[in-house]
């Protein structure tokens, strides 16, 4: 029998598969690395640094993520080295944009300047939108580290609005390229790139156009992937907190694809919809339709009562009148005419229950088989 | 499908065709072209319009409108000349071979090349490409259904498959993308005129008396009824009195829609239930307020045969109620009662009659769905189909020829019409439309036609003109794309204001009974 590959991780032997990496085999060990860049599917970049470990023999501590396992690799994730790493790339990266959550001071100014400042840039007067939905805020939490040691830097770019779903705000943006990634590599819809260089580098989309004059075709990928406030819903932005939903897990009711997704939920209103990550048939992902289509639900226009044509026009009328009357009419045509002068339409858009009993209907009570829908259609 | 989407991303070469899969399916595109650009699977794509999966294909191949029995049976004469079909497949599991033979062998690459209008060499190409691949996944959609001959296409594509031996492995198969939610459902619970659930036939009489065991009843009737497309024409002629419609909206999505909407006009009794008052519930007597999916529980079957919990999560608005309920307190006023506690009872006696959903439960899906046939409770569910074997025994090649569309092309309507769905507008709108998002990126039809007819008809993009075929005419404006081929004009199907059914043909495919919307003859003016 050929010898296994083996791989010590914080004093423990582990068996691993060539080619994986030693972030894998400690994700698939329960042993916890933090990450921010990495993102599941795609090829790892090791961007963040935030998943450095030592490796005994090694010059300088290693991007789990990247990292291929060898054979007889000694790994430590949480020396002291590994801690200072990490707490140095969280300062970093919350010394620069506007990170205005409890954990951000900045550098020179203080808090309540910061403040007021990021208020007036996002012409908002709330937290951060993703407060408590942040990953480098959970982080910065963990390591105890706020962006004041190091000096303050802005970003040159303006938050962008100028379409109707996502709302692109820079000054929030780390570069970890998780959209970049989702865009290409998950969605491949192609629509997003890092641009330009340096302190100057900048997610563009199309030459650095808005969203709406570029490829992008709003499949919202991006601002699922994002793990801080650079990509938020525009609808309920500064509205919708974590914490004030539930989410109820179902399957979108557009296409045939049937991708799972969360309805969350505020006060009996859908006010946000998100992919359910690691679940068949789309592992996360979801198209403009079912991520943003869904103000139909609450819309005004939607039927609230039974109602009864008389002289030409609708008026409402009780469940009991609206059910008497059809009944009553379907008992005289079918004495009249017959069972198979009814058709019955049932339809693509309702669950398999009730298409089920819609054919029950037309069978056993109607008794005709003149029920159909619109497959052809 | 016969395969599942996971599976499809093993493929080594895809052949998508009549399916504008970015648009209509994004999410199940992302999976080709991840194989495509991250592992360098083949694509080849049979279109006419230069949709954005051609941007991915390694083989765009333009077909004329309406032949796809030609090239198809044409990569077949291909396949077959050059010796390159899975010969022990087609010897162990399929019968007819030799009649398919005769049949493909006038589908030269010359031949095929007059009809289709797509050069030999192209064909031969493609016809290469397909067979090579150890797996060979064909997706396909309603590009290639809604014809005259749209069955024939649909066979003749499995005869292709057959042919090469992709069906019954892994990142194979004959996959229809299913456009609507839970359109695989309804034909699964017996939303047909000629299946009860799970495809049992009400013209065998076991299944019959076994459903009426179940049900309690009697006298079950023993004939197919009438599809769809047939019951409008009774509904005009006046043999059809009382129409019952659940959850549609035919008058924005059947063809001709003049001729249905006289035809609805002239029930005795109409009765729509809905959650909206659609173009249609306004011709009703009787409009029933429904639920919609975020207000109920129950199962809904995705189109690789996968059922899956929806999940109530707010409450409806006003009086609706779930679909199940309204039917049921119908059909019990009517002296046959029908009465469940929620929609897990149904799903249980859905279970019990059904065979291929005899395995599925509710607690069996909480977390991941099931493809059926899942005959038991300990089945894991089937996400390949034909396996070991076809349902049937062995596969059978159809021999099918050529026929030209139902309409083509004359002096009096010189241009061709295709229609379609667009990525941001759903069906008939009556969700899509709700939203002031969508509505600010898709807001209104349109008419793509292409640069070189542009100029010839002198029309500039956004100019309102008028388009008109022998059954009725709109107004929209022109969008002028490359995606269009020229000779063919496309317009999406959405729009009630505009709406393109008022101009489609409704011949149907004799077997199907499904109406030729992606050929019709039209003439092209400014309006006025």
């Amino acid at each position: 029998m050929a010898e296994q590959n083996m791989i010590v991780i914080n004093g423990n032997e582990f068996v691993f598969e060539p080619g994986e990496t030693i972030l894998e085999i400690a994700q698939r060990n329960n042993i916890d690395i933090p990450t921010l860049c990495h993102l599941k599917g795609a090829t790892a970049t090791g961007a963040c640094r935030i998943c450095v470990v030592e490796v005994e023999g090694a010059r300088s501590l290693v991007a789990s993520c990247a990292a291929p396992a060898a054979k007889n690799m000694v790994v430590r994730t949480g020396s002291a080295n590994v801690i200072k790493a990490r707490r140095m790339v969280l300062q970093l990266l919350l010394s620069s944009g506007n990170h205005n959550c409890a954990v951000c001071g900045s550098g020179g100014t203080n808090w309540t300047e910061f403040q007021l400042h990021v208020h007036q840039m996002d012409n908002s007067e709330e937290l951060c939108p993703v407060w408590g939905d942040c990953r480098l805020q959970e982080l910065a939490f963990r390591y105890q580290v706020t962006g004041e040691k190091f000096e303050a830097t802005q970003t040159p770019y303006p938050i962008e609005t100028a379409n109707p779903f996502i709302v692109r705000d820079f000054s929030r943006c780390i570069q970890c390229g998780r959209c970049v990634q989702a865009c290409n590599e998950i969605q491949v819809n192609q629509a997003i790139h890092f641009g330009y260089r340096g302190a100057a580098t900048k997610i563009i989309a199309a030459g650095d156009r808005p969203y709406i004059n570029s490829d992008c075709v709003f499949c919202g990928e991006c601002l699922q992937v994002c793990p801080v406030g650079a990509l938020v819903e525009k609808e309920g932005r500064y509205s919708v907190r974590p914490w004030e939903n539930k989410k109820v897990r179902t399957t979108c009711s557009y296409c045939g694809v049937g991708c799972q997704l969360y309805l969350h939920v505020k006060d009996n209103t859908v006010v946000k919809i998100s992919g359910v990550q690691d679940v068949a048939p789309n592992y996360g992902s979801l198209c403009v339709k079912g991520r943003f289509g869904y103000d139909f639900i609450h819309s005004p226009e939607r039927l609230a009562s039974p109602l009864i044509k008389e002289n030409g026009k609708f008026r409402e009328a009780s469940w009991e009148e609206a059910l008497d009357l059809v009944a009553k009419r379907f008992d005289e045509i079918k004495a009249d005419h017959g069972p198979d002068s009814f058709g019955v339409l049932t339809s693509a858009r309702v669950t398999n229950e009730e298409n089920y009993i819609a054919q029950k209907f037309a069978r056993a009570v109607l008794k005709t088989n003149n029920i159909d829908h619109c497959a052809r259609l | 499908m016969t395969n599942s989407i996971a599976d499809i991303e093993s493929a080594d070469v895809f052949l998508i065709t009549g399916s504008n899969t970015t648009e209509n399916h994004p999410v199940l595109s992302s999976t080709v072209k991840r194989a495509v650009t991250r592992r360098g699977a083949g694509l080849i794509v049979v279109d006419p319009r230069r949709i954005k999966i051609t941007q991915y294909a390694d083989k765009w191949l333009r077909q004329n409108l309406g032949t796809d029995v030609a090239w198809i049976n044409g990569l077949m004469h291909v396949i077959i000349a050059e010796n390159l079909y899975a010969k022990e497949y087609v010897e162990r599991r399929t019968v007819g071979f030799d009649e398919i033979q005769k049949t493909v062998e006038k589908f030269t690459p010359d031949y095929v090349e007059q009809i289709t209008g797509i050069p030999a060499n192209e064909l031969i190409e493609a016809a290469r490409m397909y067979a090579a691949a150890e797996r060979g996944c064909i997706l396909y959609c309603m590009g290639i259904t809604q014809h005259t001959t749209g069955t024939d296409n649909v066979k003749s594509l499995a005869n292709l498959a057959m042919l090469c031996g992709n069906l019954g492995i892994e990142g194979g198969g004959v996959n229809p993308l299913r456009g609507q939610n839970n359109v695989q459902g309804a034909c699964d619970m017996g939303g047909l005129p000629d299946v009860y659930s799970g495809y049992q036939k009400v013209i065998d009489p076991a299944a019959r008396e076994k459903m009426e065991t179940a049900w309690n009843v009697s006298d079950l009737p023993d004939k197919p009824g009438l599809k769809v497309t047939q019951m409008i024409p009774a509904a005009h002629d006046g043999n059809l009195k009382a129409l019952y419609i659940i959850g549609e909206n035919p008058l924005v999505s059947d063809p001709d829609l003049n001729h249905c909407e006289k035809s609805l006009k002239n029930l005795e009794f109409f009765v729509v239930q809905d959650i909206f008052l659609t173009e249609t519930a306004q011709l009703a007597d009787v409009v029933l307020p429904s639920a919609c999916y975020a207000e109920k529980d129950g199962t809904f079957t995705n189109t690789e045969r996968r059922v899956q919990r929806v999940r109530k999560a707010v409450e409806p608005p006003g009086q609706a109620w779930n679909d199940w309920k309204i039917i049921c307190e119908i059909g019990t006023r009517m002296g046959y009662p029908m009465s469940y506690e929620n929609s897990r009872q149904i799903g249980e006696e859905i279970s019990q009659v059904t065979p291929s959903y005899a395995g599925i439960r509710y607690d069996r899906i909480e977390y991941d769905g099931i493809h059926w046939p899942c005959p038991t409770v300990e089945h894991p569910g089937t996400p390949i189909l034909h396996r070991e074997q076809f349902t049937s025994g062995k596969g059978v090649f159809h021999a099918i020829d050529f026929i030209e569309p139902a309409e083509a092309a004359d002096e009096d309507y010189p241009m061709y019409l295709t229609t379609g769905r667009l990525l941001y507008q759903y069906h008939t709108g009556t969700m899509t439309m709700k939203s002031d998002g969508i509505m600010e990126i898709a807001p209104e039809c349109f008419v793509e036609i292409s640069p070189q007819d542009a100029a010839k008809y002198e029309v500039k993009d956004g100019a309102l003109v008028t388009i008109a075929s022998r059954r009725g005419s709109i107004v929209a404006r022109i969008k002028i794309s490359r995606k269009a081929v020229s000779g063919t004009i496309f317009i999406p199907f959405h729009y009630a204001q505009a709406a393109a059914n008022r101009l489609t043909n409704s011949a149907l495919d004799p077997i199907s009974g499904i109406p030729e919307y992606k050929v019709c003859a039209v003439k092209l003016s400014k309006a006025a």
